[in-house]
């Protein structure tokens, strides 16, 4: 059977995106960024995950503002990336897998979520920059297919918290009933604290971003009645984000283990956060070879915001 | 038609894009998503009143764009995601954009990020109702313009190692 092995939280900040694009990661200011991924690139490389599911949102690259699914499931085989105004990022194509996704997409909408199905759709860099933190940069193919899940977070308002919550365990349980034997790990990306619109641009809420990341990991009941005006009023305009942490916390075991987590100020304008969270294992048969040993637990790296 | 009061609206120096702006503004929109395509780059530099034409902009929304009005454009319906596509097509980081919305130069903007970003203290409530916003912060120095917004004192100076210049596009 297919499971869900672990979630990763990251901020897809564009900006990362043009660093690495542009050769730029051994300056001074994105060193202490990337610095922050080295033992998440181990981890990914040894987890090996077959599959992964990553919740994005897209920034007017596939959706305009003629039609704006809250949830949309790319069901396609393959996803371009998106040219966003400087040409696409060049990175390889997104492979998906459409028999997973498929059953997804039929397990999720018969468990009352529903989805908007995609079947051709390009990708910015809400879904490739967290793949490059992760996967690093791959020439020619990702590791591993991935199935996009873009949600709403560009028109208010997005899905409360709580649904995107609920949405994760019911991703949950889609993925447990897959009969192939899948190892799958799930991507929240976005966020953290960060407004770029309007006068109030440049609001950056260290204090409440570590709240969130611990609640993440230790109390994510708590985040999901958390109402959208505070994570606008605290975090941001565009920090309200953060809800699609939710759906890969829902996704994964009530209790969980923190193996990672890495944080800073700033990444152009943006709060960056980074999390991994694992399920609990449990004497699983089928699970890969990446054992509790091998888990880069042992220094958790907090970089304080400056 | 007014606008409908929202418990958003008492965030200052924030237009939250909801659905009646996504309605209000969808010509604004859809006229910065052209711009993802050369051509149609080109065509709006050769003659920028005449391109807008085939979006039904109101005269003020038109009169935003003209005057790279920011600010204007998301109070009038614009989305930042999409507006950063004009200032994309003026050739300006998105950094330059977040600048010139808070009133602030670049260089000032950029530092303000590399301090650790513009305070919540003080900017979470136009009108003081939330209990958080008791500021103690009441003294720290504005950066520049904004009446009404508080940025983060300057006086921090935490992050030496980090270079002002690399902090290109958001």
């Amino acid at each position: 059977m297919a499971k869900i092995i672990a979630g990763v939280g990251s901020s897809h900040v564009p900006a990362i995106g043009a660093a690495l694009d542009n050769g730029k990661t051994e300056e001074p200011y994105w060193k202490r960024v990337f610095s922050g991924f080295e033992k998440s690139k181990e981890w990914m490389a040894k987890t090996k995950p077959d599959v992964a599911i990553v919740v994005y949102n897209d920034h007017a690259s596939a959706f305009s503002v003629e039609m704006i699914p809250t949830f949309a499931l790319g069901c396609a085989a393959e996803f371009p990336p998106a040219d966003e105004g400087w040409g696409p990022r060049p990175v390889p194509v997104v492979k998906g897998h459409p028999a997973l996704a498929a059953h997804i997409a039929q397990s999720v909408i018969l468990d009352e979520f529903d989805l908007t199905i995609v079947n051709k759709m390009e990708v910015d860099h809400g879904l490739t920059v967290p793949m490059n933190l992760l996967f690093g940069q791959p020439k020619d193919a990702w590791p591993c297919p991935v199935i996009p899940l873009a949600v709403n977070v560009v028109m208010y308002p997005p899905p409360t918290g709580h649904r995107c919550y609920m949405l994760g365990k019911a991703l949950r349980r889609a993925v447990d009933s897959y009969p192939e034997d899948l190892n799958v790990v799930i991507f929240g990306t976005g966020g953290l604290s960060h407004q770029i619109s309007g006068p109030r641009a440049g609001l950056i809420n260290s204090k409440w971003d570590k709240s969130f990341l611990d609640n993440l990991s230790k109390d994510p009941k708590k985040l999901t009645r958390i109402p959208h005006l505070e994570y606008m009023r605290e975090a941001g305009a565009e920090g309200i984000e953060m809800v699609m942490w939710l759906i890969m916390r829902g996704a994964l075991d009530d209790k969980v283990d923190e193996v990672y987590r890495f944080y800073t100020v700033p990444a152009s304008n943006t709060a960056v956060g980074h999390i991994i969270l694992e399920n609990a294992r449990k004497g699983a048969g089928t699970r890969k070879a990446a054992g509790k040993s091998k888990r880069v637990s042992a220094g958790k790296s907090r970089q304080a915001a400056a | 038609m007014a606008r409908t009061r929202q418990d958003y609206d008492d965030i200052p120096g924030t237009f939250v894009f909801d659905a009646e702006r996504s309605r209000e503004g969808f010509g604004i929109n859809m006229f910065c998503m052209s711009l993802m395509k050369d051509d149609n780059r080109k065509a709006f530099k050769a003659d920028e009143a005449e391109y807008l034409k085939k979006f039904r902009l109101t005269p003020e929304q038109a009169e935003a764009v003209l005057k790279r009005d920011y600010n204007r454009m998301l109070e009038l319906g614009g989305n930042i995601y999409f507006t950063a596509k004009l200032g994309a097509t003026d050739g300006h980081s998105f950094q330059h954009l977040a600048a010139v919305m808070t009133g602030a130069s670049q260089q000032d903007y950029a530092a303000m990020m590399l301090g650790g970003g513009r305070s919540v203290e003080g900017n979470r409530s136009r009108s003081g109702k939330p209990a958080k916003a008791k500021s103690k912060a009441a003294s720290k120095p504005k950066l520049k313009s904004k009446p009404g917004l508080k940025a983060k004192s300057k006086s921090k100076s935490k992050s030496k190692s980090k270079s002002k210049s690399s902090a290109k596009r958001k």
